[in-house]
C-alpha cells in the first residue's frame, strides 16, 4: 500500500495548478464514518478518475466536495477558495457542477424545465443550440416528462443540464452505469469533447475500461482513503494492482 | 429520520422492568395518601381521568406511532352514554361506567376501521376530523342538550353499596379505576402484542414482510387505546357530574396531546405527570382567562423545539433508565 | 319535492363562497406540505389574521379593503416568514408530526392572544362601496360582493396554479419539493425558497380571511373551526396536485351548499361524512398519492 504521503507529489508530469484539491477530508452520515482523510487534486483541465470498489467512498467524495453531506472536516480549496464548509448552493455558484449517480431527473419536470432548472453561476456556458448538437436526441423529447426519458436519454440530460450553467468544474457519479454500449459510446465521445473545450471533469467510475478512454489520472479509493494514483500512460503497468485493488 | 417517540426502547434490548415497578410502587402510594394530606380530592380525581386519557393516547402515539387528533371523542361519547345512563335511565354507577365504555368501544371500532387507512399526518387530520364531526352530531342530538350539556348528573351506589357522593369513597373509586387502566396499557405495551406494534412503529414495511397483518394490530392498538379513554370519560361523569361538549371539542384532543408531550411521548409513567401539571396549571392560571390557552400554545411550542423527551423522558434520559 | 330555485340558488352561492375558501385554503396547506413537509395547523389563524388585518388597516390608518386586499397577505405573509425561520425550520429532519404539533401551538397562541383583546364575538367589516348591492340575473339577485368572491378567488387559484406548473419559478419549486438536496446542490438557495413558500402558503390564507371578513365578519376564532373543515378537504383531494385542491375545494363547497338547501341537519357534517366515503373506497384521496 503506499502512503498517503506519496500521493501529494504530482503523479503527472503536467505542471498546471490545481483547480481543486482535497486534503485530509472526512466525512460522515450520521453515526458512519465514511471519508479518512482523503487527499487528492484535480489540476485545470484535466479529467480524473476516481476507482475504487462499491461503498469504497467514491460518491460520498463527490458529495462531500459538494457539500451535500453536511457532517464533513478537512480542506477543499477550490479555485483558490477554501469551501470545505460552504453550503452545497454557495459551492456550485463557484462554479462546481454535479451529476448525480441516480441522475436526478424530476418527475414532475418536462425535459425542458429539467434542462433549464439549474441556473447559471458563470457566463460561458454552452447554449441550448450547442447542447442540442451534443444531445440530438434530446431537442426532440423537449415536452416529454422528465422520467419518460430512456436511460440514456436521462444520463444524457443529466449531464446537458448542467452544461448551461456556466461551471467549468463537473462531478459526473458513474455516468456509464446500467448503460447500453452504444450510450456509453456516446457518453465518451461528449465527455472527450468537454475536455477538448477546456471543462475539468472528475469521473466516479466502476468500469475502468470506460475510464481508460477518457481519463488523464487515476485515484484508487479503499475504505474512504485513496490508496493509489497514477496517470492514463501507467495503467498498462499498474494493471495487475488494479484488478487486486477492485476484486475484478 | 428522528421518530416521534425519542424516548422509546428499541425492541430488541429487554425494558427495565425494575425500575418501573419502583417508579408504579412510588406512584400508587402517593396517590393513596392523597386524601389524607388535604390536597384537594377533586383535583387529584380530574387529573386521575385525564391522566389514564394521556395514558391510552399514548399507547396509540408513543407505541405505536399513531398521532391521533381526536381522542376527545372517547372521553366525550363515553360521558355521555354513562350520564345519560345515570340520569334517565337511572342505572346503577357499574352498568353506567360498562354502557360509557362500550359505546368508546364502539365508536373505536367504527373510527378505527375508517382512520387507519392512512398514516402519518393524514391519520392525525383524519381522527381530528372524525371527532370533529362527532361534536356536530352532539350538538344537535337531542340527547345530549346541546350546548347545555348533561348536568347534575347523581353519582349513586357502586355495586349498590358503595356510596359514590361521599368524596373519599369516589376518590378511591376513581384511583381503582385508573390503577386498572394503567396495568391494562403496561400489560399491553410489554406483550408480544406491544412488541410488534412497536416493531411496526419503527418500520412498517419490514413487519409485513415479516408476516405481520399490520392493520390489524394498528386496529387493536386503536380500539384498546380509544375504548380505555372512554374508560376514562365514564370516570370522569363521577367527578364532575356533567356532561358537555367541551369533552368532545378539538381543543380537549389538544389538551390531551399536550399532556402526554409535555410528560414525555412514549414514556409509561410521562402521561400522568402531563396530565398532572397540565390540569395544575390551568387551576392556577384559571382567573387568567384566554392566557390559559396561549401559555398551553407556547408549552406546545417550547416542548416540540426544545423538549421533546418531555419531563419522564428526561429524566429518563438523565439517569438512563427507561421509565 | 318543490324546489324553491332562488333559495337553492342561493345556498349554491353561499356553497360557492365556501369553496372558494376552502380552495385558497387546501392549495396553501398543499404547498406548504410539498415543501416543508408540515400540516401547517397555523393556517386557520393566519386566516383569521388576515381579516383581522384587514380590520386594523380600515380602523388605523384608514386604509381601505382594496388596500387590504393587497396589504393583508403581505404583512400576514410576512409573518409566517418570520415564524418560519425563527420557528418551523428546526423542524427539519423531525419526524412530520412535529410539524403539526408545533402549528397547533402556534395556532393556540395567536387565536388566544386575539381572544384576549376582542373576546368571542364579531366584529363588522363593512362591503366595500363598489361591490355593494346586488344584480338581477333574471332568474336571481346576486349579490355583487358574494360574486366578487367566488370569481376573485377563482381567479387567484388559477395564477397560483400557473405560478406553480407553468413558470421557471414554479418548476424550482415543484423540483425542490422531489429533490430539495439536489436542487440546492445545483445552486438554487433552497432555504430561501421553502420562507418564501411559507410565506406564498400563508398569504393565500390571508387574502381568503380579508375576502370572508365582509361576510363573516372578523372573529378570533373565525379559523379555528375551518381549518379542521380543510383538512377533511385535503384528505378527500389528497395533496399530490394543485388542480385537484382547486376543483376538490369548490365542490365540496358546492356539496355544502346543497346540502344547506336540501339537508339543513347534515350542512356541518357533510363534509367530514363525505370525507369517510371517501376513504372507505379510495384510501389515498381522489387525487392524491397514496402515503
Amino acid at each position: 500500500m503506499v502512503e498517503a504521503t506519496t500521493l501529494q507529489r504530482p503523479v503527472s508530469s503536467a505542471a498546471a495548478a490545481a483547480l481543486l484539491s482535497v486534503r485530509d477530508l472526512q466525512a460522515w452520515y450520521g453515526e458512519s464514518h465514511i471519508l479518512h482523510g482523503m487527499n487528492f487534486e484535480v489540476r485545470e483541465g484535466e479529467v480524473v478518475t476516481l476507482l475504487g470498489r462499491n461503498g469504497a467512498g467514491k460518491t460520498t467524495t463527490l458529495k462531500s466536495v459538494m457539500g451535500i453531506v453536511a457532517k464533513r472536516s478537512g480542506s477543499v480549496i477550490f479555485d483558490g477558495t477554501d469551501i470545505g464548509r460552504a453550503t452545497s448552493d454557495k459551492i456550485a455558484k463557484r462554479g462546481i457542477a454535479f451529476c448525480p449517480e441516480e441522475r436526478g431527473i424530476f418527475a414532475s419536470l418536462d425535459v425542458r424545465e429539467n434542462l433549464m432548472l439549474p441556473p447559471q453561476v458563470r457566463p460561458g456556458g454552452l447554449s441550448l443550440e450547442q447542447i442540442f448538437e451534443l444531445f440530438p436526441n434530446l431537442r426532440e423529447r423537449l415536452k416529454s416528462q422528465g422520467t419518460k426519458l430512456s436511460g440514456g436519454e436521462q444520463q444524457m440530460l443529466a449531464i446537458a443540464r448542467i452544461l448551461r450553467t456556466g461551471a467549468r468544474f463537473l462531478m459526473l457519479d458513474e455516468p456509464t452505469e446500467g448503460l447500453a454500449p452504444v450510450i456509453i459510446q456516446q457518453i465518451g465521445h461528449t465527455i472527450a469533447r468537454l475536455k477538448k473545450q477546456g471543462f475539468t471533469i472528475l469521473l466516479v467510475e466502476q468500469n475502468f475500461r470506460f475510464a481508460a478512454t477518457v481519463a488523464d489520472r487515476y485515484y484508487v479509493v479503499e475504505h474512504g482513503k485513496i490508496i493509489d494514483g497514477f496517470a492514463n500512460s501507467e495503467l498498462e503497468a499498474n494493471m495487475d494492482k488494479l484488478h487486486t485493488y477492485l476484486g475484478v | 429520520m428522528t421518530t416521534i417517540t425519542q424516548n422509546s426502547v428499541p425492541t430488541t434490548t429487554r425494558r427495565p422492568v425494575r425500575d418501573e415497578m419502583i417508579a408504579f410502587a412510588i406512584m400508587t402510594v402517593l396517590l393513596l395518601v392523597v386524601p389524607f394530606t388535604g390536597v384537594y380530592p377533586f383535583f387529584v380525581m380530574q387529573g386521575l381521568c385525564f391522566a389514564l386519557l394521556a395514558c391510552a393516547f399514548n399507547l396509540l402515539i408513543g407505541y405505536g406511532g399513531l398521532l391521533s387528533f381526536g381522542h376527545a371523542m372517547f372521553l366525550g361519547t363515553a360521558g355521555y352514554v354513562s350520564g345519560h345512563a345515570l340520569k334517565v335511565w337511572g342505572l346503577p354507577p357499574e352498568l353506567a361506567i360498562v354502557a360509557g365504555t362500550a359505546a368508546a368501544f364502539g365508536l373505536s371500532v367504527i373510527t378505527g376501521l375508517i382512520a387507519i387507512r392512512r398514516q402519518g399526518i393524514y391519520f392525525a387530520m383524519i381522527t381530528l376530523a372524525l371527532s370533529q364531526l362527532l361534536y356536530f352530531i352532539y350538538l344537535q342530538a337531542p340527547f345530549t342538550h346541546g350546548e347545555d350539556g348533561i348536568q347534575g348528573i347523581p353519582q349513586g351506589k357502586l355495586f349498590g353499596f358503595i356510596d359514590l357522593s361521599n368524596t373519599d369513597t369516589l376518590y378511591f373509586v376513581v384511583l381503582a379505576g385508573f390503577l386498572i387502566g394503567f396495568l391494562i396499557i403496561y400489560r399491553a405495551i410489554n406483550s408480544p402484542f406491544g412488541e410488534v406494534l412497536k416493531a411496526i412503529r419503527e418500520n412498517e414495511p419490514r413487519a409485513v414482510s415479516l408476516g405481520y397483518k399490520t392493520d390489524q394490530y394498528k386496529l387493536l392498538a386503536f380500539i384498546l387505546s380509544g375504548t380505555l379513554a372512554g374508560f376514562a370519560g365514564a370516570l370522569k361523569v363521577f367527578v364532575a357530574q356533567n356532561a358537555s361538549l367541551t369533552d368532545v371539542h378539538w381543543t380537549m384532543s389538544g389538551e390531551i396531546v399536550l399532556m402526554t408531550l409535555v410528560g414525555g411521548l412514549g414514556t409509561v409513567f410521562g402521561p400522568v405527570v402531563g396530565a398532572f401539571v397540565i390540569i395544575a396549571m390551568q387551576q392556577y392560571l384559571a382567573g387568567f382567562g384566554q392566557w390559559v390557552t396561549v401559555i398551553q400554545g407556547v408549552i406546545f411550542v417550547a416542548c416540540v423545539l426544545t423538549f421533546r423527551r418531555g419531563i419522564v423522558g428526561e429524566i429518563g434520559h438523565l439517569f438512563k433508565r427507561s421509565l | 319535492m318543490d324546489i324553491n330555485v332562488p333559495a337553492l340558488l342561493a345556498q349554491l352561492l353561499v356553497g360557492l363562497i365556501n369553496g372558494s375558501f376552502y380552495a385558497l385554503l387546501s392549495l396553501g396547506l398543499a404547498v406548504i406540505f410539498g415543501m416543508l413537509n408540515i400540516i401547517n395547523f397555523a393556517h386557520g389563524a393566519l386566516y383569521m389574521m388576515g381579516a383581522f388585518c384587514a380590520y386594523f388597516l380600515l380602523n388605523l390608518l384608514g386604509l381601505n379593503y382594496w388596500w387590504a386586499l393587497i396589504l393583508s397577505p403581505v404583512i400576514v405573509g410576512v409573518f409566517g416568514m418570520v415564524m418560519e425561520r425563527t420557528l418551523l425550520q428546526w423542524l427539519s429532519g423531525l419526524d412530520h408530526l412535529y410539524g403539526l404539533l408545533l402549528t397547533f401551538g402556534v395556532a393556540l397562541i395567536i387565536q388566544g392572544v386575539f381572544q384576549n383583546y376582542f373576546g368571542s364575538s364579531g366584529l363588522p367589516y363593512a362591503i366595500p362601496e363598489q361591490l355593494r348591492g346586488a344584480i338581477n340575473l333574471g332568474f336571481m339577485y346576486l349579490p355583487v360582493y358574494r360574486g366578487w368572491v367566488v370569481v376573485f378567488s377563482l381567479v387567484v387559484c388559477l395564477l397560483t396554479w400557473f405560478l406553480i406548473e407553468r413558470t421557471r419559478l414554479g418548476a424550482n419549486l415543484r423540483a425542490a419539493t422531489e429533490n430539495p438536496t439536489l436542487v440546492r446542490a445545483f445552486g438554487i438557495n433552497v432555504p430561501r425558497m421553502i420562507t418564501l413558500t411559507y410565506g406564498l402558503g400563508v398569504g393565500l390564507a390571508a387574502l381568503a380571511g380579508v375576502l370572508s371578513a365582509p361576510i363573516n365578519q372578523v372573529r378570533p376564532l373565525m379559523g379555528a373551526d375551518l381549518i379542521i373543515v380543510v383538512f377533511a378537504v385535503v384528505v378527500i383531494g389528497g395533496m399530490g396536485s394543485i388542480m385537484g385542491s382547486i376543483i376538490t375545494g369548490f365542490t365540496l363547497g358546492v356539496i355544502e351548499g346543497l346540502t344547506k338547501y336540501f339537508y339543513p341537519e347534515a350542512s356541518n357534517t357533510v363534509v367530514f361524512v363525505l370525507m369517510v366515503l371517501v376513504l372507505l373506497v379510495k384510501p389515498s384521496g381522489l387525487t392524491g398519492r397514496a402515503t
